[in-house]
């Protein structure tokens, strides 16, 4: 045997030799911390959509006698069926499903007319510079900090006068206007970072102000569309002050609604009709979540880093 | 039509700071100029304002005889060449090839003629279904070359095309672009800050600093007859040795006034000859050392100071009489710290500049 095999032999022998990748300790401090963090907080907003599920799941008497965390001992649909088409509110018993229909009516339109005014905004506003641009774009910034109450009394007026108070084009014009500050500075920001030369390249191309917005800007700038896309989704679906200022009863969107019937005072108070409603108004942003939610962080996280 | 480009009185301010100040510029057909100079001295924004991505100030700018002082870039007859190569990412390479010729609406089989071309000349058929990120530095800066190309315009405009890259590939893709102006035999305005690049590449080299053009003049002669101390500072490696002293009332002799004169007599004056303080530069090429000192017109003794080999050669850092001078010799040549050694050089190559306006006398 060899001097060197000796030693290999000696090392292979003794197994704490450090050799490899470091062993991990899971129970380390920092690993509590986080992990114990990251339970509390899942538990915390988790616990009320669970009881919110049983609850919407169980019979008016089962929820009578019962524990609200117990699971339901009868599964019963019924109160979604009556959530969606039979609930009433102090005006008319057809359910949810009215507020549903206006909500897409409104989030549709408002969603595309915002996000891209917001996105042309802020092209505009990184690519083609102008005298002030930097000023406007202050003073946009500056929207954001304005609380809506100001607004609301002269933004009634205002859509009177332009004969659009209580129609839902008003309040999409509504939706869009109060998006501009903070989609403007998500759009500016990510078309800044894109780099210089290629709009240089572009114009040297033959490819105007439409073209390079079209052929280059938006094709490179998925993930901040799809953020922007993401708030405005669950900005408009969530609203509940605009709907209720802007529109007549027969737009109302579908939290007013849900408002309307969960509030109304009528008989008992059907604690599981209430739930399956308020689960059913939440639907839309929670789908939108789950399927773009890795395209949200993705697109935050690019933002983030090309500052 | 004599020139290809024509810059007259060319002013360009951004707000309060003017980066460009009563430039003129004349390039002539099929020349080859490099803009050559420090960082920030405007040789971008020249070739900016040229290609019209920014708007001048003040001044005219014709392109082959037109005025395209407001035109678009796109109308100007121009392409340019970026440095970050500026590949449209989503587009396949032939997609990016095509761009500009979709947009000025050119016919379908005149574009496959131009592509076929341009592929074949730049070597890039294989990658043409390929999109910028799948290629290397050296690919994308090809395709790069290749959108000015299918352009099929009179002037191409490089902004330091090559500095991405590593130092293989630069000498490769070098040699290339010189082929490249020798086939298509366009105009070509070249951005750089490497100073072998300009040299090689060049049929004439701008010298530019702080928004001026120092010096405009073939490779040979800005090497040889800088006409200005920071000309003569900048282009060379390792830099010129240069000594602050005295020419005698006959301007005959050079004296730094610390124990070192000789004589300068065979140095060819640009104007009548003067006397009065001077900087006077010596390139550590021109030196000759040891045995092949001998038979130069000015022979001195040099002690080493410090000796950098390199291979192919050695660099010796050596004082003369107190003066503190650099030169080459012979990588075989043995030599020491603390050596003493005969040097010497012809006054001939030396040159000579006004202390005070530093221009070249
Ligand atoms: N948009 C701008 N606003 C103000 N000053 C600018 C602007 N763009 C460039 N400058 C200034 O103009 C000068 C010339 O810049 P330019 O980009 O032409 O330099 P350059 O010679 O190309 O340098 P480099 O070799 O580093 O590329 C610099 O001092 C720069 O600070
Ligand atoms: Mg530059």
């Amino acid at each position: 045997m060899s001097a060197t095999e000796i030693t290999t032999a000696t090392r292979n022998a003794s197994a704490v030799a450090p050799r490899g990748a470091k062993p991990k300790n899971p129970f380390a401090p920092r690993n509590i911390m986080l992990y114990g963090t990251l339970i509390i907080f899942s538990i915390y907003y988790l616990l009320p959509l669970y009881v919110m599920l049983v609850t919407s799941l169980k019979g008016m008497a089962e929820i009578r006698v019962g524990n609200v965390f117990s699971p339901p001992v009868e599964i019963t649909f019924q109160p979604w069926v009556k959530a969606w088409s039979e609930a009433c509110t102090g005006i008319n018993c057809d359910g949810l499903s009215r507020g549903f229909w206006n909500s897409v009516r409104i989030l549709i339109p408002s969603l595309i007319l915002s996000v891209s005014v917001a996105a042309l905004t802020g092209y505009v506003l990184a690519c083609w510079r102008f005298k002030g641009s930097e000023i406007f774009f202050g003073i946009l910034l500056l929207g954001a900090f304005i609380p809506y109450q100001v607004l609301l009394y002269p933004l009634v007026i205002i859509l009177r006068e332009l004969g659009l108070f209580g129609s839902l084009w008003g309040l999409v014009l509504v939706h869009t206007v109060f998006a501009m500050p903070i989609n403007v500075l998500l759009f500016r920001n990510y078309f800044v970072a894109l780099p210089e030369e290629l709009f240089k390249a572009a114009r040297v191309d033959g490819a105007g102000f439409w073209g390079i917005f079209f052929r280059i800007v938006v094709p490179m700038s998925l993930p901040i569309f799809v953020v922007s896309g993401i708030i405005q989704v669950t900005g408009i679906w969530n609203d509940f002050l605009f709907g209720v200022v802007y529109t007549r009863p027969e737009n109302y969107p579908m939290t007013v609604q849900l408002n309307n019937i969960v509030n109304s005072v009528q008989g008992v108070k059907e604690y599981n009709v209430n739930m399956a409603a308020t689960l059913l108004t939440g639907l839309v942003p929670l789908v939108v979540y789950f399927f773009s939610g890795r395209l949200f962080v993705r697109g935050i996280a690019a933002g983030a880093v090309k500052g | 039509m004599t020139h290809s480009i024509e810059i007259k009185e060319l002013k360009l301010s951004f707000g309060a700071v003017t980066v460009l100040e009563d430039l003129n510029l004349q390039v002539g057909q099929g020349e080859f100029l490099v803009l050559l100079g420090s960082s920030g001295c405007g040789k971008s924004t020249l070739l900016n304002c040229i290609a019209g991505l920014l708007d001048i100030t003040d001044g005219e700018i014709h392109i082959q005889g037109r005025n395209v002082t407001w035109e678009e870039p796109s109308q100007r007859g121009i392409g340019m060449v970026f440095q970050s190569y500026a590949l449209y990412p989503q587009m396949t390479v032939e997609g990016n090839l095509t761009f500009g010729l979709k947009n000025a609406r050119v016919p379908k089989d005149e574009i496959a003629k131009r592509i076929a071309r341009a592929a074949e000349v730049l070597q890039i058929e294989p990658l043409l279904k390929r999109k910028p990120g799948a290629l290397s530095g050296g690919q994308r800066q090809r395709v790069a070359i290749g959108r000015a190309l299918v352009r099929d315009v009179d002037v191409f405009l490089f902004d330091e095309p090559l500095s991405n890259l590593d130092a293989k590939l630069r000498a490769d893709l070098r040699v290339e672009i010189k082929r490249l102006h020798q086939t298509l035999k366009n105009t070509m305005i070249y951005v750089t800050h490497d100073q072998v690049e300009a040299m090689t590449l060049a049929d004439r080299i701008a010298i530019m600093k702080g928004g001026q053009i120092m010096q405009l003049a073939p490779p040979s002669e800005i090497y040889n007859r800088p006409v200005n101390k920071y000309v003569a500072g900048f282009i060379g490696s390792p830099a010129m040795n240069f000594m602050e002293g005295q020419l005698d009332s006959t301007a005959q002799r050079f004296d730094t006034g610390r124990g070192l004169d000789f004589s300068v007599q065979g140095y060819e004056f640009a104007s009548a000859p003067t006397s009065g303080p001077v900087w006077l530069g010596l390139r550590p090429e021109h030196i000759q050392s040891g045995r092949w000192a001998e038979g130069q017109p000015v022979q001195l003794e040099a002690l080493v100071d410090m000796v950098e080999p390199m291979g192919s050669d050695t660099q010796v850092w050596a004082k003369v009489n107190g003066q503190d001078l650099r030169f080459r010799m012979d990588g075989q040549e043995a030599v020491a710290i603390g050596d003493r050694m005969p040097i010497g050089f012809d006054p001939a190559r030396l040159s000579l500049f006004d202390k005070t306006t530093e221009k070249r006398l």
